[in-house]
């Protein structure tokens, strides 16, 4: 239940078994599942409106195009943007990252100049600074991690010292997919602001969990995944300042985002459009419009109490097993939960849940220097969303006990 | 948990628990090192060739208990082999972690066969192996510097 309904109802593919167990579906933070309506939008628009985009007279085009501005103008709303001309679509949190890396780096940063990175950063926030500060001759500097396993977070102290003229950009993540912290994302934008530099939020395991707003949090960009906010893979978004996108350079060409095109050159489109060359995602972006809509319904304040509810109560119980390590602070932490087990690795933790129908991730979830400097090879990292119960925590960690029990015999 | 009990054999469990022929090898003239990205295990594998036989074996490195076991049972099968020898061994070891069909005659390295019902698993049986061959391969180096820099 939640807020007195049923969600489990709306999510059809949590409703089977995993060998002789009913599945409980603990990985949400790599992928959430999808509602019925949003499968039923996707569906619908191959059924009914299927069409390319932007350049028919048709009427399917039409009602396609519509469908897919709507999402746009949808996304906007969500998030608060000023404008649906702020949003772009793209493939996901990755993709949205690395445009900025490419386009705004190769217009902005010049050699000598810093990048500001954390070193709780995802791969995907980190590689693509790395590739951009060495094409540019830059310098890539991170707020360190400090703190034992009860209160790992952001050294903010740390950022005076970090926060120079010399930073011309600082890209963070709002909730780290490893601890759980949730980064004080708009304490954070205001100090860049304050050097000047351009901020960029990765809100990959935020945007479906927590209210956000992009004025309110004062970012310059921010990005975001479909996938893991109850919509479809492959549809992304990048928000971005609009004085900051019409300055930018294309990074992708090709059909959809010129203006003007002749044998001697061509001209673009502003933003959005400048960045979204060739056929867009039509289906997934309504699909996305569709999972904003659900999620709106049940309430995004609920939905961020419910998430963070059973994460600590999850902490709590997972605490009391022996030889258990817990990362990421006990109150206050986003609705994920990584720990290590002295007894068994995390890939053997991983199996064994399995085969009690229980879905984890382990490994080291994209954040391999962070894992390093935890000590840790491996976490496991049990993750939750709106259709998750107490009972399931309660199937989690009898699983959990039988493996210990396993591995210390 | 009965394809658990056969995943985690009481041979696997024991060379999980008590590796052998685990460590950096100082005498070693090859080395190499595997990884598996996406799961973030780590393997070395150094050797000290004597022409073309396998004379000394170590392995080190982190992982799961799987890839841990099998990296220490292999140590115990490929000291004393020729080159050509452990590659027959590892395309045996392959057919029964792939298959689940193993000929008796290799009872030890026949533990892994529960693998086989795991297929995300089967690279984490392989990790050692892979690692041991390309150390086999690799170019001779003094014994002493094998090793720098390794995890």
């Amino acid at each position: 239940m939640f807020a007195g309904r049923d969600v489990r109802s709306d999510f059809p593919v949590l409703h089977q078994k995993v060998g002789a167990h009913p599945l409980v579906y603990l990985d949400n933070a790599a992928t959430s599942h999808k509602p019925q309506v949003v499968i039923d939008a996707v569906s619908r628009f191959y059924e009914r409106d299927n069409s390319n985009v932007h350049r028919g007279l048709h009427a399917l085009s039409m009602r396609a195009t519509d469908g897919y501005e709507a999402a746009r103008a949808r996304v906007a709303r969500f998030i608060n943007a000023a404008s649906p001309a702020e949003i772009v679509f793209t493939r996901g949190t990755t993709e949205s990252v690395n445009l900025v890396a490419q386009s705004w780096a190769a217009a902005n940063l010049r050699r000598g100049d810093v990048i500001l990175l954390t070193e709780m950063e995802h791969h995907s926030n980190m590689v693509p600074w790395q590739v951009a500060a060495e094409r540019a001759g830059a310098v890539i500097r991170y707020v360190p991690v400090v703190g034992d396993n009860a209160e790992h977070g952001l050294d903010l102290d740390a950022l005076d010292r970090l926060l120079t003229p010399e930073v011309k950009l600082f890209a963070f993540t709002h909730i780290s997919n490893t601890l759980g912290v949730i980064n004080p994302a708009a304490e954070l934008c205001r100090r860049a602001r304050a050097v000047g530099a351009v901020t960029v939020v990765d809100a990959a395991q935020s945007i479906g969990h927590e209210p956000l707003d992009v004025q309110s949090l004062g970012c310059d960009f921010l990005a975001f995944s479909g996938h893991k906010m109850a919509g479809p893979t492959g549809i992304g978004v990048l928000y971005g300042r609009r004085a900051l996108l019409d300055a930018m350079p294309p990074w992708q060409t090709g059909g959809g985002m010129i203006s003007v095109v002749e044998f001697s050159g061509s001209r673009w489109k502003p933003a959005p459009e400048r960045f979204e060359a060739g056929t867009p995602n039509v289906a997934d972006a309504i699909g996305l419009h569709a999972a904003m809509d659900y999620l709106d319904g049940l309430g995004r304040p609920e939905i961020s109490l419910h998430d963070h509810a059973l994460a600590e109560a999850a902490y709590a119980a997972l605490a009391e097993l022996p030889g258990i390590r817990l990362l990421g602070p006990a109150g206050r932490r986003a609705g994920l939960v990584s720990f290590a087990l002295q007894d068994a690795h995390a890939h053997d933790v991983v199996t064994f849940a399995d085969q009690d129908g229980v879905a984890l991730r382990g490994g080291h979830h994209c954040n391999q220097p962070l894992m390093r400097k935890l000590g840790l090879p491996s976490s496991v990292r049990a993750s939750f969303y709106v259709y998750n119960t107490p009972q399931e925590i309660d199937v989690l960690v009898r699983s959990l006990r039988r493996i210990i029990t396993f591995f210390r015999a | 948990m009965s394809d658990l009990t056969e995943l985690y054999q009481q041979v696997i469990l024991d060379h999980n628990r008590r590796p052998r022929n685990r460590g950096r090898l100082p005498v070693a003239n090859r080395v190499a090192h595997g990884d598996n990205p996406t799961c973030g295990d780590q393997c070395s594998v150094f050797l000290r060739m004597d022409g073309d036989r396998i004379a000394e074996i170590n392995f080190d490195g982190q992982g799961c208990a799987i890839s841990q076991a099998s990296a220490s049972l292999m140590t115990t099968q490929l000291k004393g082999k020729t080159a050509a020898e452990a590659q027959q061994l590892y395309d045996q070891f392959h057919r029964i972690v792939t298959t689940g069909e193993a000929p008796e005659e290799i009872s030890d390295l026949a533990a892994f066969a529960g693998v086989h019902a795991f297929p995300a698993r089967i690279k984490c049986a392989t990790l050692g192996w892979h690692t041991a061959l390309e150390a086999i391969r690799s170019p001779a180096v003094a014994p002493g510097t094998a090793g720098v820099g390794t995890v």
